[in-house]
């Protein structure tokens, strides 16, 4: 009975870990960015979801149009020596009149009594350009880096958007409510809508995801990037086009997991880390390569997450972040060397 | 329809402190093909590069009468074409969606008229569009780099060393299509060790040696001239 329990807990839990681990996958594969980060989309998405819920206006519409400023200032700074009408109005139209659009439509429907999949949208469609922005801020200019120069450079994104977490969501935690909050009892086992709505999101954005690798020229072209990075550069791929798809494609995964998780946890603005450490795990154990395995791994880290909790629950963060130990060990052995990038 | 299709004056390149190109001058009338020959290290396929933008250079590039665009891709766009010596294929994706991604900067009638045409120059690849590239033998995955080159609809192919590693026969069939590509209205810049087989479907020549161009002229003159056939085409003949 507490078996079962604890097996459904892990699986919830996984189906969230599996979400920010094909982020990373994704992320990393495209452009080669470790991306720790990926747990403040998650933070974002739950603490601005809680504040909707309370009819506040979220916080994070502010920190959307700040951050659209920037990457319009970085954009001008490039365009200094002459551009045409073109890049300089889509530049204008991406990073001030979206989050112009979105700030609005905010403030007119925060105070209403929205349904929950309404504001889950809205939560989404605030975090999503977030991807975009920090993209051309902090990575665009670091195209050519190493794989340790963009880890740096994430360590001191995750800093950044962490404080300013702080700043803009104060220090208290924020639960939202659940998106459904049904019961439904399968025999002896009691299986809550929202974690129903979590299997059934992870499933359709990894669906998603397949579809658009596979179906879609731009997919393609994203995975073309992650085998040949020259071979892609010369059949025309943009880096900065597949860079700003990979980086808004994680932080709507971020945002989506970030709602799926925020009725189920308190979520601080700290908290996005400790479950993007979760993920991380997922991805490494994937190798930082491979979708399925990384989807089933995190489902095995939320169900050691869950036993370990239950029989030794000081140590469960010990035993789930030891699990990238053996790992380590075991790609390390069989790869022989990694050749430096 | 005099004007150039390609102008390059002056092209320095270095990497690092090293300058490997000292000043590369090239013109190239459209619809011909050029071919640059000289021995490894001579700077050919750095040369190729720089036109494509892919290492920085200084010197002019004028392309089709204007300057060359500054990125990779809006020289892709503007129908300039590598084919690197290493291919630099897809491997793990399948033929078929290596060809569509040749066509990336095209629109979607574009890449379906120009598919038909690569599958119906390269029956291969046709026959071989769902294995992965990186299964094909060593003249099919040149086939396929060519063929993903030509789904861009280039003006200019710039083609470094297509008969590297290949077996005799495949190399003439590879050199075959090559000037068969021409009567389809396509410039080609060749750059090749194979200097006599080059020169043989070449219209223009030039030797590059040490980064600097050391004799250049009508690829039927060069092919006679001594001091170039006792280095790079063998004694005899």
């Amino acid at each position: 009975m507490i078996a079962t329990f604890l097996i459904q807990d892990g699986v919830t839990n996984g189906a969230i870990y599996a979400l920010l681990g094909l982020a990373l996958v994704l992320l990393f594969s495209v452009t080669r960015v470790i991306f720790i980060p990926q747990g403040e989309f998650v933070a974002y998405g739950a603490l601005t979801l809680a504040l909707l819920d309370g009819g506040k206006v979220p916080a994070t519409i502010s920190l959307l149009v700040c951050f659209g400023a920037i990457a319009f200032l970085f954009d001008l700074w490039s365009m200094r020596r002459g551009t045409d009408a073109r890049t300089f109005l889509r530049s204008l139209a991406l990073n001030l009149v979206l989050p112009g659009v979105i700030y609005g439509i905010t403030i007119m429907l925060a105070p209403l009594d929205l349904p929950s999949v309404a504001k889950a949208l809205l939560t989404i469609l605030i975090i999503t350009p977030m991807g975009a922005y920090i993209y051309r801020i902090a990575y665009r200019p670091l195209a050519d880096a190493s794989v340790l120069v963009l880890l740096i450079a994430s360590v001191g994104v995750h800093l950044a958007m962490m404080g300013l977490g702080l700043v803009f969501f104060g220090a208290e935690g924020l639960r939202a409510e659940p998106l459904a909050d049904d019961n439904f009892s399968i025999g002896s086992l009691m299986v809550s809508a929202q974690s129903l709505c979590i299997y059934g999101a992870t499933i359709a954005i990894i669906v998603g995801l397949y579809l658009f690798f596979e179906r879609t020229l731009l997919g393609k072209a994203l995975r073309a990037t992650a085998v040949n990075r020259l071979g892609a550069r010369l059949v025309g791929v943009r880096t900065h086009l597949t860079g700003v798809t990979a980086f808004t494609l994680a932080a709507a995964i971020g945002a989506v997991s970030g709602v799926l998780i925020g009725p189920i946890t308190t979520i601080y603005y700290d908290t996005g880390f400790l479950i993007g450490l979760k993920g991380f795990v997922a991805a490494i154990i994937g190798g930082l390569a491979s979708f399925p395995i990384t989807a089933i791994a995190a489902i095995g880290v939320g169900l050691v997450e869950a036993f370990s909790s239950f029989f030794a629950s000081s140590y469960k963060e010990v035993i789930v972040f030891g699990l990238i130990i053996p790992v380590l060990i075991w790609l390390s052995l069989s790869h022989g060397f990694h050749e430096e990038e | 329809m005099n004007a150039n299709l390609l102008e390059l004056s002056g092209i320095h390149v270095s990497y690092g402190r090293a300058e490997v190109l000292h000043g590369i001058s090239l013109s190239m009338k459209p619809g011909s093909i050029v071919t640059v020959i000289g021995a490894n290290g001579a700077g050919k396929s750095t040369l190729l590069n720089a036109i494509m933008g892919i290492v920085p250079s200084s010197g002019t590039i004028v392309y089709d009468g204007k300057p060359v665009p500054r990125s990779v891709e809006g020289r892709v766009a503007a129908g300039l074409c590598l084919v690197p010596e290493k291919r630099e294929l897809f491997a793990t994706m399948s033929v078929e969606d290596n060809i569509e991604l040749g066509g990336f900067l095209r629109n979607a009638s574009e890449r379906a008229e120009t598919r038909e045409e690569v599958y119906a120059r390269f029956p291969r690849l046709a026959e071989r569009r769902k294995q992965l590239a990186g299964t094909l033998s060593g003249g099919e995955r040149q086939m396929l780099a060519l063929g993903r080159a030509l789904m861009s609809r280039p003006r200019l192919l710039l083609l470094d060393e297509p008969s590297l590693g290949l077996a005799p026969k495949i190399v003439i069939d590879i050199l075959n299509i090559v000037s068969e590509l021409r009567k389809t209205g396509v410039s080609i810049l060749l750059v090749e060790q194979n200097a006599r087989a080059a020169l043989e479907i070449a219209d223009e020549g030039y030797l590059v040696e040490l980064g600097e161009v050391r004799l250049s002229g009508p690829a039927s003159e060069l092919s006679v001239n001594p001091a170039l056939m006792e280095s790079y085409l063998g004694t005899h003949s």
